[in-house]
């Protein structure tokens, strides 16, 4: 703790006549991430047909539905990951911040900086704990001070206690939980708007499990989160806003297209599904 | 939906308990051939030395070590290669060696990473990247000669345009093993990138990482224990090398080391083929000191290239 002596108290501001920029009077824009008509085709399969999702700020969105239906397919979107599979092409409109991402002349690499995305097997850097943390940052043009963006991060994730003494081991001797939460740290330290998360608990064990739910809890205030889920129970637990894909039945091509069942609060989607498909979804019937 | 029942697996299935034991016998046998050749071969020799005259027992280790020891120390130091073979040596062909050894390093190491890393990492699939793919490892299983024969035409004559032959010089010789090893270089480079895992790529990009530090940063430095072993074989076979030296010109006698790149120069395998070719009894045993010499660089080399494989195997 510096001893600087206390800042005096800021004045109350004063309305003026002079009209202060928009920006500043504008509270931010609620919808994050909007997709309008989004269709993804691998080769010439479509994998998602018609897409319109509005993602809230500040908020967690679940997408939840049966295996193949698209989910992980239209999170990849959002970053721009999908175009690096081969053949995956799309057509629509995604919006981040107002701002067309989904045109073929877009910075991918600065957006993928302001989306982070965490995977679903932890993939920590073959490195040290601190250089995991580090390297984003560091090839994004980070010029603060290191030290204190690693410290920072590592407790946002939640792990600054457990690996503060080690930062300098790699990060691959930790468990599971721990890298999934290195992993998020990582992407916390490049400053992201948007956190993007595909299946993160799968491959780990109910506790890790709570810790990472818990975290993500606080996030929220910070970050917009869209996680993929294939535990309704966790989507039940976390999200604000759950959206249920469906495979569509009326596509005969022999190939499985994704759609957009429905998209409510989560608590009225699980507890009043207006769509049929998502009823029978949510109770176990099919998926 | 009918269900599998009883009848439907056949009864008979005593010939698949059989066959696991006969398929590892005849895996066995098959192992054991190079064993039995490797072990008529050193009792042979072992069968020789026994045999030996009774003045100069087989037990006397250290006064034989020591004789071998001192012959190919002067080998190694004699830059005469006379019709005498008590002072012929291989200075010569050892420094030339080494000269190529350095250069093709220089020259080969280079081209072949990058050629790897673009084909693995930046060039889209289709039907050209599996066209020069199918090209690069068939150039792996080309007879070196073809490769003297090509190095003579290109870098030696430069088809008759003598502004840039080059001549018999070393330059020539590193161009054309930089050539021979390049298909090694290029392949075990893709088979180590291969090996990176996908999801060290993706969390990379994912942070907002160009292709270049995706690279750079992870792919370059996972791979390099692999790119380094496959990079020391492909050079210590171009120190093995004699066919190809021999077709673009390096000389067979050579009274003085090489100077620089476009002196003329000869090499240790080119001189143990002269030597060898020599009627005179004496110039067997100089032959057989620069066969050891030669595979104990050899031996080296590969001694270097696992060292590095398991210091670097998991932490760079």
């Amino acid at each position: 703790m510096s001893l600087s002596p206390p800042r005096p108290e800021r004045p109350p501001v004063e309305p003026t006549a002079e009209v202060p920029p928009e920006s500043l009077t504008r509270p931010a824009d609620p919808i994050v991430l909007s997709c309008r008509a989004l269709r993804v085709w691998y080769g010439t399969a479509l994998a998602l047909r018609d897409i319109s999702i509005d993602i809230p700020r500040n908020q967690i969105t679940a997408l939840i539905g049966p295996s193949g239906c698209g989910k992980s397919t239209l999170l990849r979107c959002f970053n721009r990951m999908n175009d690096l599979i081969n053949g995956a092409r799309m057509d629509g409109e995604i919006r981040f911040d107002g701002q067309v991402i989904s045109g073929p002349d877009i910075d991918k690499v600065s957006l993928r900086r302001r989306i982070g995305m965490v995977f679903q097997k932890p993939n920590p850097f073959p490195k040290s704990i601190y250089n995991n943390v580090a390297w984003g940052a560091r090839i994004n043009g980070y010029r603060g001070d290191m030290d204190v963006l690693v410290e920072r991060s590592l407790r946002r994730a939640a792990l600054w206690d457990e690996v503060k003494n080690k930062l300098d081991r790699s990060g691959l001797d930790l468990s599971g939980g721990q890298q999934q939460r290195l992993c998020i740290a990582r992407t916390l330290a490049v400053e992201p708007e948007v956190i993007l998360m595909d299946e993160p608990c799968s491959a780990l064990d109910p506790i890790s499990t709570a810790r990472v739910e818990d975290l993500m809890d606080d996030l929220k205030k910070d970050y917009t989160i869209v996680i993929v889920t294939h535990n309704m129970q966790q989507a039940r637990r976390v999200s604000d806003m759950t959206a249920c894909l469906m495979l569509d039945d009326s596509s005969t091509e022999g190939h499985r297209t994704g759609i957009l069942a429905e998209f409510s609060p989560t608590n009225l989607l699980f507890t009043n599904p207006k769509d049929k498909r998502t009823e029978a979804y949510i109770t176990g019937r099919i998926g | 939906m009918s269900v599998a029942s009883r009848s439907d697996f056949r009864h008979g299935r005593w010939h698949r308990r059989w066959l696991g034991p006969i398929f590892g016998l005849v895996c066995c046998a098959a192992t054991c051939s190079g064993v039995i050749v490797l072990a008529i071969l050193l009792g042979s020799i072992v069968a020789a030395a026994l045999s030996g005259p009774p003045d100069h027992p087989w037990y006397a280790f250290s006064a034989q070590v020591s004789e071998l020891w001192g012959l190919i120390r002067r080998l190694a130091q004699s830059t005469q290669s006379s019709s005498d073979p008590t002072i012929a040596g291989f200075k010569v062909g050892i420094v030339g060696s080494l000269w190529l050894l350095g250069l093709v390093a220089v020259v080969g190491i280079p081209v072949g990473v990058a050629a790897g890393v673009y084909l693995e990492e930046y060039a889209r699939p289709g039907r050209i990247r599996s066209f020069i793919q199918t090209n690069i490892a068939n150039l792996a299983g080309v007879p070196s000669i073809v490769y003297g024969i090509l190095g003579l035409a290109l870098f030696v004559r430069a088809f008759g345009m003598k502004a840039v032959a080059m001549g018999p010089s070393l330059l020539a010789g590193v161009l054309t093993l930089s050539l021979l090893i390049l298909p090694i270089i290029v392949l075990t480079t893709q088979e180590a990138l291969r090996a990176v895992p996908q999801s060290l790529r993706q969390a990379a990009i994912g942070l907002g990482a160009t292709r270049w530090q995706v690279v750079s940063g992870h792919v370059l430095p996972s791979a390099l224990p692999g790119i380094m072993t496959g990079t020391i074989l492909g050079l210590s076979r171009a120190i093995g090398e004699t066919a190809p030296l021999l077709m673009v010109g390096a000389a067979g006698s050579l009274l003085r080391l090489p100077r620089g790149p476009l002196d003329r120069y000869t090499a240790l395998p080119v001189e143990i083929y002269k030597y060898a070719r020599l009627p005179n009894q004496g110039f067997q045993t100089v032959a057989a000191g620069g066969i050891l010499i030669l595979v104990a660089m050899l031996l080296t080399m590969n001694a270097i290239a696992i060292v590095i494989r398991n210091r670097y195997r998991r932490y760079y």
